[in-house]
């Protein structure tokens, strides 16, 4: 056990998710903690203990765990990083355990970029305490002054050359202490391993096939269930009749419990041909008259609305206003659209009693209590496993489908089964970014400056998470005794969610911003990467760029008239810069467009720049190049952040050329795959750089949805420069390049 | 019983003969690397080679493969010895989530056996058709790239 590359491989097996562990807990001692030591930082507050976070074995390794789990952003590569700095030890020493309900933290959902803010900085901590600790135990034991000592690799060193280690320390429970807030932390100069690039811990198993992700999960004695759903959400099974399901080669049951419908059989295969059959069996009752795709935006702003208003300066001088410009921008629903469908294995006791749920759910704690209320199980009787699943940009299939394996498990109790959701289901059924509208509107003086800044936005829900509630969970609806939808409410600041950086972050003599919350939902939708600040940022960075372009100024120089933060300018400046925005030259038909944000302007500052090419006679748009500038506070893994920032780049060029959901009156959605929906592909993904401006001992800012918002907002503003059509209607579709050249 | 050769080894397999390769190869075989994403030969997810050029797993049924090989990644390396092109993918952290990328390798692999020195334009052009979500586009050309410049 102590071959280094025989730990590190131990490490990132178990970092791809859950494992069985040899010792077994009582229970969650994570949940009975005095919480709130004000010097105690992240997540770390609410859990103080060090054993909660960080074991130390017998056999030379450390365990660390943690609530927040692995989507593919590298989070538990940077949080042992974090952990091998300050506890002194080889980085292959440590495996980390991460979203098991029953073993770690209950630290929410893992979203919103909060994992680096509340679970790295807990763990930096913990860690750091864990090493004072140790330290001092150290100094008893060799009857030396803990400042003498050092720490290499876990043992701990006298200036005499006696020695101790962690190992030798630790043998019961020195670790069930609370952790003070006192331990120093360690300053640049003396780290090893935080800001710099070490190779993800996932990324050879997954380049190998080992079994990583939730889909791979193949307990012995599995089984497979599908699940049929309806032609549309709001449909209700009118008739069905089994029988002809139930002769099939493998089905071992058909389950059918109001309107939700599924089989379990033997072989993948013959759940799927059961599925099929099942569904041409099964007759439905639509219900019609609601919005389409075309008719939302006018839907959106006649619902019944809570209009909320989240910032209202007036302003005080009394400059006359000698210009207005008014601009209303759009964004349809849009997809997550992980490459691999929805998947879980769920094994019900033979008693019936208990579940456990292997999922690649973001909210482990809080879906395991949703599914075990629409079970109707006792409290503790729904165990989440996290395992990575395949992307993961918000609240997408994972836990529906951990609900729905949980349902059909409960049929067969003692079996392993295991659902994953079609590519049709996953593109129908997912819960989608909701669509928007905003409304800019600005009062402007003679030279073209802002005096008055209004901007209101329309939106339905971005956050209907299980949240302990089973009404959030796709199948309760359907259920004989069903589960209704609970009303959805806005989250407020200073994170938001529809109107997540409606504020921007500009200042002007005269400010306000209102949001029209709908809470009924024509479609389901909820957290999608950025939630509204992708559409806000898209519609206020567009709008400030008509308006620099109404007083023909420079659109750089434009933003840097209004934006006093210092950090913000330093990345506005940076992109500019290595973008070459100052000496660019103009080919035909090419442009380029700028656009900033702060990532709820309170995460990570991203500024970009970009070069596009537009075709007139067909009206195709071509990215030819982006540069981001990015600070995120102090980095822990350079590479780490450019492959956020690079993927959330792409990811938002593909919602902006490409995607909107397309559905009828009855709410049924016609964007059942990648031809009716494409996205982005190898030849339009344009050569990206980024550039990152590091702050040394600065907080850690949340990175994952930096990106998309300005990339967005930077292509519509490049294609205006390139053509002269100005785009607000997303996405930029040819034909719409085509209308607004006309326009 | 089907006789299937899969990563140098033949198997007897106890699948009707219309099933799907995809199915056959991860819960039959137990192998990993091909994946499901939408069984519509939309994605190159399940991609794997047979006889050396890249076909759809999802789409291919059992009775197609006839006595041709089939490789996954499973076949190109392990965690121990992983294949130059593997060892690229590491070394170029070309992935996020991951999921797609077993499909880029074998891809790439059908490609660089028949193009040992592509330019980067016909290495986007070779995965056009395979989807990534994740947005690790440019890493995965870079890392194909780098598996070439190193043969
Ligand atoms: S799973 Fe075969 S092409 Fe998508
Ligand atoms: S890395 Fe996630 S789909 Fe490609």
């Amino acid at each position: 056990m102590n071959a280094p590359t025989h730990l590190s491989r131990r490490g990132l097996l178990k970092a791809g998710g859950f494992i069985a562990l040899g010792f077994s807990l009582a229970g969650p001692e994570v949940f009975a903690q005095q919480a709130g030591n004000p010097a105690l930082l992240g997540d770390l507050r609410q859990f103080p203990r060090i054993s909660s976070w960080l074991r130390i074995n017998a056999d030379k390794s450390v365990t660390l765990l943690v609530g927040k789990v692995e989507l593919g952003q590298g989070i538990l590569t940077a949080v042992v990083q974090l952990c091998a700095d300050e506890l002194d030890v080889d980085i292959r020493r440590i495996s980390v355990l991460s979203g098991d309900t029953a073993l770690v933290p209950n630290e929410g959902t893992t979203a919103g970029s909060f994992s680096m803010p509340n679970c790295g900085t807990a763990v930096r901590q913990v860690s750091a305490e864990a090493r004072a600790l140790l330290v001092g135990l150290a100094a008893q034991k060799l009857g030396v002054d803990a400042g003498v000592l050092r720490v290499a690799d876990g043992a701990v060193i006298a200036p005499d050359g006696r020695s101790t280690s962690y190992w030798d320390l630790v043998t019961g429970k020195e670790l069930e202490v609370e952790a003070t807030g006192k331990a120093p932390m360690k300053v640049a100069g003396e780290r090893r391993y935080i800001g710099r690039d070490v190779p993800r811990l996932d990324i050879p198993a997954k380049v190998v096939g080992a079994p990583i992700y939730v889909q791979d999960h193949r307990p012995a004695g599995m089984v497979h269930g599908r699940v049929v759903r309806p032609p549309s959400a709001r449909a209700r099974l009118a008739s069905l009749d089994t029988a002809a399901v139930e002769a099939m080669p493998g089905v071992i049951k058909v389950v059918r419990d109001g309107s939700f419908i599924g089989v379990v059989a033997k072989r993948e295969e013959q759940a799927l041909a059961a599925a099929s059959k099942l569904s041409q069996a099964a007759k439905w009752d639509v219900k019609g008259g609601g919005p389409t795709s075309e008719t939302i935006y006018d839907w959106l702003q006649t619902a019944p609305a809570k209009d909320i208003p989240i910032k209202d300066q007036k302003r005080t001088d009394a400059k006359p206003v000698a210009a207005s410009l008014e601009r209303v921008y759009r964004r349809p629903y849009q997809m997550h659209g992980s490459i691999g469908p929805s998947a879980a294995v769920a094994t019900f006791a033979a008693d019936g009693g208990s579940v456990a749920i292997q999922t690649h759910s973001q909210s482990v704690f809080e879906t395991s209590e949703a599914i075990r209320k629409m079970l109707g199980l006792a409290e503790g009787k729904v165990r989440c496993q996290h395992m990575q699943g395949s992307g993961c940009y918000g609240h997408n299939g994972a836990d529906d489908v951990a609900a729905d394996a949980a349902l059909l498990a409960r049929a067969v109790p003692g079996t392993p089964v295991r659902v994953q959701w079609s590519r049709r289901d996953e593109h129908r059924y997912e819960p989608y970014g909701s669509a928007m509208v905003m409304k800019a509107k600005a009062d402007l003086d003679a030279d073209g400056n802002v005096l008055d800044w209004t901007f209101d936005l329309w939106s339905s829900s971005h956050g209907v998470r299980p949240s302990g509630n089973p009404g959030n969970l796709l199948a309760a609806h359907y259920l004989e005794k069903p589960f209704a939808q609970p009303t959805p409410v806005n989250g407020g600041g200073p994170n938001y969610a529809a109107d997540r950086n409606a504020i921007a972050l500009y200042e002007f003599p005269g400010h306000k911003v209102t949001t029209h919350f709908v809470a009924e939902m024509p479609v389901r939708s909820s957290s999608t990467r950025g939630l509204g600040a992708y559409a806000n940022i898209f519609a206020i960075e567009s709008f400030i760029d008509e308006l620099a372009a109404m007083a023909k100024a420079d659109p750089v120089e434009y933003r840097l008239r209004f934006l006093k933060d210092a950090r913000a300018r330093d990345v506005v400046t940076k992109a500019a810069e290595r973008f070459g925005w100052a000496t660019w030259q103009r080919k035909e038909g090419h442009g380029r467009g700028f656009a900033f944000a702060r990532y709820k302007n309170l995460a990570a500052y991203t500024a970009i720049a970009m070069e596009v090419r537009v075709d007139r006679s067909t009206g195709e748009i071509r990215v030819l190049r982006a540069v981001a500038a990015n600070d995120s506070g102090e980095i822990v893994s350079p590479d780490g952040v450019a492959n956020q920032i690079e993927g959330g780049l792409i990811q938002s060029l593909s919602w902006t050329l490409k995607e909107g959901v397309r559905f009828d009156a009855e709410g049924a959605v016609s964007s059942g795959d990648w031809e009716s929906y494409p996205i982005l592909t190898f030849e339009e993904v344009p050569a990206i750089e980024v550039v990152h401006v590091n702050r040394p001992g600065a907080p850690f800012l949340g990175t994952g949805e930096a990106s998309q918002g300005p990339a967005g907002a930077a292509l519509a503003n490049a294609v205006a420069d390139a053509c002269g059509a100005r785009l607000r209607d997303l996405p930029f579709t040819p034909a719409r390049v085509m209308a607004g050249l006309k326009a | 019983m089907a006789r299937l050769k899969v990563n140098g080894r033949v198997h007897e397999v106890d699948a009707p003969e219309d099933s799907w390769l995809l199915y056959v190869l991860r819960n039959d075989l137990g192998l990993n690397g091909p994946k499901y994403g939408c069984g519509m030969d939309q994605c190159g997810a399940c991609t794997v080679t047979i006889g050396g050029s890249a076909v759809r797993s999802c789409v291919t049924k059992l009775s197609e493969v006839g006595d041709k090989e089939v490789v996954t990644v499973e076949g190109l390396g392990t965690l121990d010895k992983p294949s130059k092109l593997q060892q690229a993918f590491i070394d170029e952290q070309a992935a996020q989530c991951g999921y797609c990328v077993p499909g880029m390798i074998m891809k790439a692999k059908a490609l660089l056996d028949f193009d040992p020195k592509p330019t980067e334009a016909k290495v986007r052009s070779a995965l056009n058709e395979n989807l990534c979500r994740c947005g690790a586009h440019n890493r995965i050309v870079r890392a194909v790239l780098r598996a070439s410049r190193e043969a």
